[in-house]
């Protein structure tokens, strides 16, 4: 209790507004997904700080589950999206999410 | 500012010097390493809220796995170095200002409410309280199950998806 | 009398109180407290590579019937001093291509996590630099970052055979991680904790009396996770030509090689913790708790000299049969081995009872496993030539 808990928030936030900045704006597929992984990072914190400051006097541990399920969801996105973008490598020899714009009109 | 408060300032800096590591560096690999510093700042920061088991969870599979199979990824498809091209791309100017809005916008409503908080301790067998959670019929054992089948779902697609031909 | 039998935790509250004796405050006096405990786990972790460095040459060669270095004292045993003078004075070399920083930083990521596995170690009833409630989980972990650092080390190097064995390392290490965690959690379903202290104080029985197959299955794992003979591939000279570690030389080198040590040494304290009693000897640490450091010392000292011997003895793996191994073999084995475990926690809660229902099982899982891999050996020896040329390189 003597860290406040909107201390905790206000460091998910940057930590989150970081990640949205590295995905939105980075050319290379891979530092997207980097960019995700900060978001889902921030998320966690965020759940656990509510858990520790909210709920942890009822006993009850939603919080901990939710944030072991976020860890799990994360590991499972980054795999799949890694092997996309290995695959797009193999076909296309590029990596640039510039170069991936078949579908555009 | 007592001990816990210090602590608290060290592991967020090292997240978010970690994170804006990440997102300006242009060489790749070090981007990988900033995240991995990103992610053991995180982990401080869990210690710090008491939950041990999700901080070496984290340093498990983020530290352990993730980042690993982000270098492998950085390795597969490495061009002859891209020193040339640039490394935002078109739209950074707007991605910019949209974070920068949104980070304005979550302090001013984080730092206005007034937050419950209660000053009560952590059970102390809060590891064995969890683990029966994530299997017991009232509690968390659907979502544990369907986690479970994610895992394999994504287990099998990524190794087709990345098969060679 | 009991000064001296509980050496260890009066001597603590001792300097304790005669640092509060020369006025310091309360917050000083744990931060010096701290800093002492955690150099004294620093100094006993290198002491490791000195103790163990010239044991190793002496045990091997003497197990291959030659004498060993025998120059430097008698019996060649500051060795490991006169290895740390030769690297210490070697030419400190970078690739030119090579990215500096990560050059730089890879032999101190390998060292540092070895190190960190002495915190949750336990010497002693009260002697445990810090007993996490997640202790075994923290070993785990800290292996997990060990991987990170053998791929750094690797990219660092600007040597694409050096990648190419830091992939193998990888693959190697990541294959043997998973039985070791399984055998792990078979011992922590015994143990109903997470926490090294927790587990020591728990086993009454030995917990390699009570599931071996666990015991060895860990025993396995552990020497391919600090890529020991029979499983060095990567480092041995007549392979990839020390793999990952080759345009490394000088005192970095040296980092990597302490820090292979330290990690042998906390990897077998590691087993003494979790199969072999920890602290525990018979009831001699109740007559005298200041002998327990030396219980688990001598314990550790025993699993590196079994090390040793695996080393003098079997000839090196191929890496796919390397691998292989883990994934078709030890993993099959020890998820049986762990439901088993399962079972028969929940059918009696007497630990004696627990012990016998296990090792019972074991045996029979160990009769079932030989039997399978003896019809399977025979297949293969009957086959006619080309299709048995052809099954074992499958």
């Amino acid at each position: 209790m003597q860290v406040p808990l909107s201390w905790y928030l206000v460091v998910a936030a940057a930590l989150f507004c970081i990640g949205l900045y590295g995905a939105l704006s980075r050319r290379n597929a891979i530092a997207v997904l980097m960019g995700v992984e900060l978001m889902l990072n921030s998320v966690n914190v965020n759940l656990l700080a509510f858990w520790r400051h909210v709920e942890a006097v009822a006993g009850t541990l939603s919080g901990q589950v939710f944030a072991i399920i976020v860890i799990t969801v994360a590991a499972a996105e980054a795999a799949v999206g890694l092997a996309l973008v290995i695959a797009v490598y193999r076909n296309r020899r590029t990596v640039d999410v510039e170069d991936v714009d078949l579908m555009k009109f | 500012m007592n001990f816990p408060q210090v602590v608290f300032i060290i592991a967020s800096a090292i997240a978010l010097g970690g994170a804006v590591g990440v997102v300006t560096t242009r060489n790749l690999f070090r981007a990988a390493l900033f995240l991995v510093l990103s992610f053991v700042g995180v982990v401080g920061l869990f210690v710090l809220l008491e939950a041990e088991l999700l901080a070496m969870i984290q340093l498990l599979v983020y530290v352990g796995a993730i980042s690993i199979l982000i270098i492998f990824a950085i390795m597969l498809s490495q061009r002859l170095m891209s020193s040339e091209f640039r490394a935002q791309n078109e739209q950074w100017l707007m991605a910019l200002v949209t974070a920068v809005i949104l980070f304005g916008l979550l302090l001013v409503v984080l730092l206005r409410v007034n937050w419950p908080t209660s000053p009560a301790e952590v059970p102390s067998d809060a590891i064995s309280l969890l683990g029966q959670a994530l299997v017991s019929p009232d509690q968390f054992v659907l979502v544990f199950e369907v986690a479970s089948v994610l895992l394999l779902v994504a287990l099998v697609g990524a190794v087709i998806i990345a098969r060679e031909r | 009398m009991d000064f001296i039998l509980n050496f260890w935790v009066e001597f603590g509250a001792w300097v304790g109180d005669l640092l509060a004796s020369w006025g310091l405050p309360e917050w000083a006096v744990n931060l010096i407290a701290d800093f002492a405990g955690v150099l004294i786990l620093l100094v006993m972790g290198i002491m490791a590579v000195l103790i163990f460095t010239p044991m190793e040459r002496k045990v091997v060669a003497r197990m291959q019937d030659r004498p060993g270095p025998n120059r430097v004292w008698p019996y060649g045993l500051l060795q490991a001093l006169a290895d740390a003078i030769k690297m210490l004075t070697k030419e400190d070399i970078v690739p030119r291509n090579a990215d500096r920083a990560l050059h730089l930083l890879a032999p101190l990521l390998v060292a540092i996590p070895a190190l960190l596995v002495f915190a949750v170690l336990p010497w002693g009833p009260g002697l445990i630099g810090q007993d996490l409630n997640v202790g075994i989980l923290y070993i785990v972990a800290i292996g997990a970052i060990h991987v990170l650092a053998i791929v750094i080390a690797g990219w660092g190097s600007n040597n694409k055979y050096a990648l190419l064995s830091a992939f193998r390392v990888v693959n190697q290490l990541l294959a043997y991680e998973i039985p070791m965690v399984l055998c792990i959690l078979t011992v922590i379903l015994f143990a109903r904790t997470m926490s090294t202290q927790g587990i020591v104080e728990a086993q009454t029985i030995p917990y390699f009396v009570v599931t071996p197959v666990a015991g060895m299955i860990f025993l396995v794992c552990a020497l391919a996770e600090a890529n020991r003979s029979p499983v060095d591939l990567i480092e041995a000279d007549s392979e990839m030509v020390a793999g990952y570690m080759v345009e490394y030389s000088g005192m970095k080198f040296a980092m990597f090689f302490i820090a292979e040590y330290v990690n042998m040494f906390a990897v077998a304290i590691v087993i003494a913790t979790l199969f072999l009693g920890g602290w525990k000897f018979f009831g001699l640490e109740d007559l005298a708790p200041v002998l327990t450091p030396i219980i688990v010392f001598v314990k550790a000292v025993f699993v590196i000299f079994c090390m040793l011997w695996f080393r003098a003895t079997f000839p090196r793996l191929r890496f796919d049969h390397l691998v292989g191994f883990a994934w078709k073999f030890l993993v099959p084995l020890s998820l049986v081995n762990l439901m088993l475990g399962a079972l028969v926690v929940k059918l009696t809660e007497n630990l004696w009872g627990q012990a016998g229902l296990m090792l019972l099982g074991n045996v029979v899982m160990v009769a079932v496993t030989a039997f399978i891999l003896n019809r399977a050996a025979r297949r293969v020896r009957e086959a006619p030539a080309l299709k048995r040329i052809v099954a074992v390189e499958r």
